[in-house]
C-alpha cells in the first residue's frame, strides 16, 4: 500500500444532479421526491395538490369530491395474484378511499405497443370490468393510443378516479397527531416480491402472490364506525417505510415503529434475505395504514380485522411528539434506528 | 452475502455453484430462513454483549472486515449495545466501495459502444466513475442490464450472438466462484461474445496492508464469514502470528457479531493472538477446495488497487492465461482514464479503519447517499451508507 503515512483521501467528484431522468426516479424514494418537487409542485402549486395527498380533495357546490390519477407500467402484465388490469382499478380505488371517498367513475387510458396479442388486451380489459364491478366502480370514459414496436413495453394503463368524501369526514397528513397509533392493515412485501419471482425469473420455494386488491372497504369502515381517523395512505413503491416517511416529513412529527409489529411472511422474508432487501422497502397493492387517534386504536383494530383484507391488520407504533419529520425504528433486539427513505429503488445487493 | 447462488439457472448449475460455495449440501439454501431468528434473538445478543462488558477492562479497537457485517451492526445498533472501550471500526470489506473508479470508467466506456451490453450486479450502477455513474449511463442510452447471477450475463450472450456482452465481475471470495463456473460455461459452449471485466479482489492482503500501515489502531478482527466459507481460514494463521492480532472468524447475524466481538475481546485481554472460527456452521479451516480449484484454474494472483486506499501487492485476481480471450481488458482496447478525486472526501481513511464515518466534515451534509462524495456512501453496504440511513445524526456534523 503506498502513502500509509500521510492522510491522502481518495474518493470520486461528486455527481452533483442527474442531467437525464434515470430508472431510480421512479423508485419511489427520495430521487423521486425531489423529481417531484423541483420540477412539478413548484410549478403547479395550489391548495389542492399542496396537501401531498394520495388525490385531490375539492369541494363543488357543497359536494366533497376526492380526485386521483396513476398510471401502471408492470412487467410482466400478469404475475401471482393479479395483472395490470386489477391494479389499475384497485389501485386508483384505493387512493380514493385514503381519502375518505367512496370511488364512484374512473377514466382509463392505454398505451399500446404495436404487436401486443388481442387476447392480451382482452384479458387485461376483462381483469378490469371484473375489478371494477368488485368495487362498484363505472369506468366512464377512456382513451387509446398505439405506439410503434419497441416505443414502449407491450401496454401501458393510467387510470384517474373520482369518489365523493364522506360526509363530515377529513383526512390528510397534516392531521396526524402526537399520540396517534398506527394501524397497519396486513403483512407487507408481497407485491414486490411476487413481481420480482417472475419479472427476473427467480425460483422461490414458496411461490408469493401478490397482495393487489381493493381496500377501500376496510378504510370507509373505519370512517363509517366513527373512528377519529386522522390519515390513512395505501402502501405502494417504497412500501411502508417510504408511506411512514411521507407522512412524517408532511406532518412534521416523528413515527415510532415497533420492527417485530410489522408482519412479514415467511415466504417474502425469505426471499428478502436473499436478496438483501428490507421488506419495509417492498412495494405492495392492497395495504394501507391508518392513523387513529390512541383511544379508538384497538376497535379500529377489530373493525379493520372483520373486513376481507384486513385479517392480517396489526398496530406497529405510534406518533411521538417531537417536532421532527423522520420515523424511527424498534429493533427487535431492543435497539432503535432510523428507517430512512431510500433514495431509489433497492438494488440486489453484490455478495 | 450468498444470494446469487440461489438464483442461478437451470437448477443443475444453481446445484453446482452451490455446492461451490457451501460444500456440497443444497440443504443449506432450504434452512436458510430457519436459522435467521435464532440469531436475531434480542436475549441472546443482551446476555453476550453483558459478558463482553464484564470481561473487558480496557480499550481495544476491533475492526470488521466485511461490509455486511457493517450494515448488521449499524442496522441493528449493536455498537450500542458494547461497553464505551470497546470500538468497533469498519473495514474496507465492501466490493462496490473498493472497486477503482478505473475500472467503473472502462464498464462505462463499454457501455456507451454500440454493439455492446454491460451487465452488471444492482449495486454497481450508482457507484459513480470519475464523471457519470452506469446509471446515467443506461438513461443516456448505453445497454446496461442488472442482473442477478454471472450466468445470466453467458445467457444474454447465448441470446444475442451479434452483440458483445460484457460481465462486470466484482467482488471478494464470495463472488469468484460462481464468475468462474460463468466464464467456464462461456468457454464450454465456444461463446465467442462473452467477456468479463474482472476486478476481484481479496481479503487477507487488505488485511495486512491495514496492519502494515504506521497509523493502523486495529488491535483485533472480524474477519468475514463467507469469504471463509470459500477460501478457509489457514491463511490468516500467519498474519495472526505475524502481527500478533486475534483474528475471529465471523457470521453476519447480530449473535454471530457479538459473540465474534466476545471471541477477539477475550483472546486480547488474556494476550493470545489466534484465529478462531466463530462461524462454525458454515466454515471449515481448508475452506471450500472444489471451489479453489476453480479459482486457481480460472483465475491468477495479481497487484490490485483499492479504491479509497491504493494499489495493494497480490491483492486481486485477475483471469488467468488459459482465459485470456474472456477478458475484456485484453479484448477491448480501454481508454485508460485519470480519475479526478474529491479532496472532501475521506472514504479511504474510514476504509482504513482511521476514521468513522461521523469525523467526515462532509458527512450528512454535502454527502448523502443521493449525492455521494464517496463509494462508501453510496453502497448499502458502504459504511458511510449505513450510519446516515440509520443513525439519529442525519442531517447535522456530527
Amino acid at each position: 500500500m503506498e502513502g500509509n503515512s500521510e492522510i491522502r483521501p481518495v474518493c470520486p467528484l461528486p455527481i452533483a444532479q442527474y442531467p437525464h431522468v434515470v430508472l431510480a426516479h421512479g423508485g419511489g424514494g427520495s430521487l423521486m421526491h425531489q423529481l417531484i418537487e423541483s420540477v412539478f409542485a413548484r410549478r403547479f402549486s395550489n391548495p389542492a395538490l399542496d396537501q401531498r395527498h394520495d388525490g385531490a380533495l375539492l369541494e363543488l357546490d357543497g359536494v366533497r369530491l376526492a380526485f386521483t390519477t396513476d398510471s401502471y407500467v408492470v412487467r410482466p402484465l400478469f404475475f401471482p395474484g393479479g395483472d395490470i388490469g386489477t391494479l389499475a382499478i384497485y389501485g386508483t380505488v384505493n387512493d380514493l378511499a385514503m381519502c375518505g371517498a367512496r370511488p364512484h367513475w374512473l377514466s382509463a387510458g392505454f398505451i399500446i405497443e404495436e404487436g401486443l396479442p388481442m387476447e392480451t388486451l382482452e384479458r387485461v380489459a376483462t381483469s378490469m370490468a371484473q375489478a371494477a364491478a368488485e368495487t362498484g366502480v363505472q369506468l366512464v370514459t377512456g382513451d387509446t393510443k398505439v405506439v410503434e414496436k419497441g416505443k414502449g413495453d407491450g401496454l401501458f394503463v393510467n387510470t384517474a378516479g373520482i369518489g365523493i368524501v364522506r360526509h363530515g369526514v377529513r383526512l390528510c397528513p397534516r392531521m396526524v397527531l402526537p399520540g396517534d397509533a398506527v394501524l397497519l392493515s396486513g403483512d407487507v412485501g408481497r407485491h414486490g416480491m411476487a413481481i420480482m419471482s417472475v419479472r427476473e425469473g427467480l425460483e422461490f420455494e414458496s411461490r408469493i402472490v401478490s397482495d393487489c386488491a381493493p381496500v377501500a372497504d376496510a378504510a370507509l369502515a373505519l370512517v363509517d364506525a366513527g373512528i377519529e381517523v386522522h390519515c390513512m395512505r395505501d402502501l405502494t413503491r417504497g412500501g411502508l417505510a417510504s408511506a411512514l416517511n411521507e407522512i412524517a416529513s408532511t406532518a412534521s412529527v416523528e413515527i415510532r415503529i415497533e420492527e417485530a409489529s410489522v408482519p412479514v411472511s415467511e415466504p417474502v422474508r425469505g426471499a428478502c434475505e436473499i436478496l438483501g432487501f428490507d421488506p419495509l422497502y417492498v412495494a405492495n397493492e392492497g395495504r394501507f395504514v391508518a392513523f387513529a387517534s390512541a383511544r379508538d386504536a384497538d376497535r379500529a383494530l377489530e373493525i379493520v380485522r372483520q373486513s376481507p383484507q384486513g385479517g392480517g391488520a396489526c398496530l406497529i407504533g405510534q406518533v411521538a411528539g417531537a417536532h421532527r419529520g423522520i420515523v424511527t425504528l424498534r429493533s427487535r433486539i431492543g435497539t432503535n434506528r432510523i428507517l430512512d427513505m431510500l433514495s431509489g429503488e433497492q438494488l440486489p445487493r453484490i455478495c | 452475502m450468498f444470494g446469487f447462488v440461489k438464483l442461478l439457472r437451470p437448477k443443475a448449475e444453481l446445484r453446482r455453484a452451490a455446492d461451490l460455495t457451501f460444500g456440497g449440501s443444497s440443504a443449506t439454501f432450504r434452512a436458510a430462513m430457519k436459522f435467521i431468528d435464532e440469531y436475531r434473538d434480542g436475549a441472546i445478543v443482551r446476555r453476550i454483549a453483558d459478558v463482553i462488558s464484564s470481561i473487558t477492562t480496557r480499550p481495544w479497537t476491533i475492526m470488521e472486515i466485511c461490509g455486511g457485517q457493517t450494515h448488521a451492526i449499524v442496522r441493528f445498533g449493536l455498537d450500542e449495545l458494547l461497553p464505551e472501550d470497546i470500538t468497533l471500526v469498519h473495514g474496507p470489506g465492501c466490493p462496490v466501495c473498493v472497486t477503482p473508479v478505473e475500472m467503473i470508467d472502462k464498464a462505462i466506456e463499454l457501455a456507451r459502444r454500440p454493439g455492446f451490453i454491460l451487465c452488471s450486479f444492482g449495486d454497481m450502477l450508482r457507484v459513480p466513475g470519475s464523471r457519470t455513474d452506469l446509471l446515467s449511463t443506461k438513461a443516456a442510452g448505453g445497454d446496461v442490464r442488472m442482473v442477478y447471477s454471472p450466468l445470466d450475463a453467458v445467457r444474454i450472450a447465448r441470446e444475442n450472438p451479434e452483440r458483445q456482452v460484457v460481465f462486470f465481475a466484482v467482488g471478494f471470495e464470495t463472488t469468484a466462484p460462481p464468475n468462474a463456473v460463468a466464464v467456464q460455461c462461456a468457454k464450454r459452449e465456444g461463446l465467442k461474445n462473452f467477456t468479463m471485466l474482472v476486478s476481484h479482489v481479496l481479503v487477507p492482503p487488505a488485511i495486512e496492508a491495514i496492519l502494515s500501515a504506521p497509523q493502523n489502531r486495529v488491535q483485533g478482527f472480524l474477519a468475514a464469514g463467507h469469504v471463509c466459507t470459500v477460501m478457509g481460514y489457514h491463511e490468516y494463521e500467519p498474519i495472526a502470528r505475524r502481527y500478533h492480532v486475534p483474528i475471529v472468524v465471523t457470521g453476519f447475524e447480530p449473535v454471530d457479531i457479538l459473540q465474534g466481538i466476545l471471541m477477539c475481546v477475550r483472546q486480547l485481554e488474556s494476550g493470545r493472538c489466534e484465529v478462531e472460527n466463530q462461524y462454525a456452521r458454515s466454515v471449515h479451516r481448508a475452506g471450500n477446495q472444489p471451489a479453489q480449484t476453480l479459482l486457481k484454474e480460472v483465475f491468477s494472483v495479481v497487484d490490485r488497487a483499492w479504491r479509497g486506499i491504493g494499489l495493494i501487492p497480490r491483492s486481486g485476481f485477475a483471469l488467468s492465461e488459459e482465459y485470456a480471450a474472456f477478458d475484456a481488458e485484453r479484448r477491448f482496447e480501454l481508454e485508460c482514464i485519470t480519475a479526478a478525486e474529491s479532496a472532501e472526501c475521506m472514504s479511504g481513511l474510514v476504509l482504513q479503519g482511521v476514521k468513522k464515518p461521523v469525523e467526515c466534515p462532509a458527512f450528512g451534509t454535502r454527502c448523502t447517499p443521493e449525492h455521494p462524495l464517496g463509494a462508501t456512501m453510496v453502497s448499502s453496504e458502504g459504511a458511510c451508507a449505513a450510519y446516515y440511513r440509520y443513525r439519529p445524526w442525519k442531517g447535522t456534523q456530527k
